[in-house]
């Protein structure tokens, strides 16, 4: 792209001020409620593959408490 | 039905359809922005401001359609007891607040230039706001209890009883007189918008739901999985 016309696209003819925040704000929005989204699901599953571990290891062990 | 109501098959489904999911979301999305940025044509009254529309209207009617889904999910659950569709309204929730949070923002963006002002106490606005409020009265209300269940319970009476602002919504712009347009696509006698604009709002919205769909499976996936640690939780001290 031609400056010129990079310049234009960026100016959104006057509006620039108006139109690029709502698509940053938009795409921040929605990349933000993934990546939380995806990291509980991470981090839950850690937890409950770590929670079976601890359990088998519990149930192998006749001395234990469980 | 009622195969849905088995976790482990809903679990199953999630991790099949994710990735899936993902890629037509990234790709639905991407091919949109570029429509709506560089392909389509300025608006011969509102020019390039217009592009706006194009995140704003999709996130509008997803804000509707996540309510749909949060009051029928929520009325499933009440009804039948259905663990996976009370679970299903829960995750839906923060995807319809963010929605709804998103085409108050970017509307309040194209009202300034536009109308002269970021906002005004008309019917549509109003009533939208109100909708981002009910979903945030029912997030709070569902974690408002010791008792996760009554919680729940709760939180789907109020999601019940607030689906009448739905129609208020849709309809605010022809019952009022309002600042607002009235809808110009999902109208009897078909859409009045051009073909050209058509299509990019077409693209954005299809993004969106399938970006609804994508985010509410993992969203449910990690409730499935927390309600298993719980149980686990549960049986380590008691069992």
């Amino acid at each position: 792209m031609e400056a010129g016309a990079l310049s234009a696209f960026l100016a959104m003819g006057g509006y620039a001020a108006y139109v690029w925040p709502a698509f940053a704000v938009t795409a921040v929005v929605l990349i933000g409620l993934l990546v939380a989204s995806v990291r509980s699901v991470r981090c839950r599953e850690a937890d409950l593959a770590r929670l079976r571990a601890e359990l088998r290891e519990k149930s192998e062990d006749p001395t234990g408490e469980a | 039905m009622h195969r849905y109501a088995n976790p482990g098959r809903v679990l199953r489904l999630s991790r099949t359809l994710v990735p899936w999911l993902g890629a037509a979301t990234a790709l639905l999305i991407a091919a949109g922005a570029y429509l709506a940025l560089v392909a389509s044509p300025a608006d011969y009254q509102q020019g390039e401001s217009v592009r706006i529309m194009y995140v704003h209207v999709p996130a509008a009617w997803m804000a509707m359609f996540c309510y749909a889904i949060l009051a029928g999910a929520s009325a499933v659950g009440l009804i039948w007891k259905h663990p996976v569709a009370e679970l299903a309204a829960k995750a839906t929730a923060p995807i319809g607040a963010s929605f709804t949070f998103l085409a108050l923002l970017t509307g309040s963006l194209w009202g300034k230039p536009m109308w002269g002002t970021w906002w005004v106490w008309d019917a549509r606005l109003t009533s939208v706001l109100i909708l981002f409020f009910l979903y945030l009265g029912y997030m709070a209300l569902h974690s408002a209890f010791d008792d996760p269940a009554r919680g729940a319970k709760a939180a789907a009476i109020m999601a019940l009883v607030g689906f009448v602002n739905v129609p208020i919504i849709k309809f605010s712009v022809d019952w009022w007189y309002t600042l607002h347009q009235p809808a110009s696509v999902f109208r009897i006698g078909g859409p009045t918008i051009d073909a050209s604009m058509l299509l990019p709002l077409g693209v954005m919205a299809a993004g969106f739901t399938t970006y609804y769909f994508y985010v509410v499976l993992l969203r449910l996936r990690a409730e499935i999985v927390a309600g298993k640690i719980k149980a686990l939780r549960l049986r380590q001290v008691y069992g």
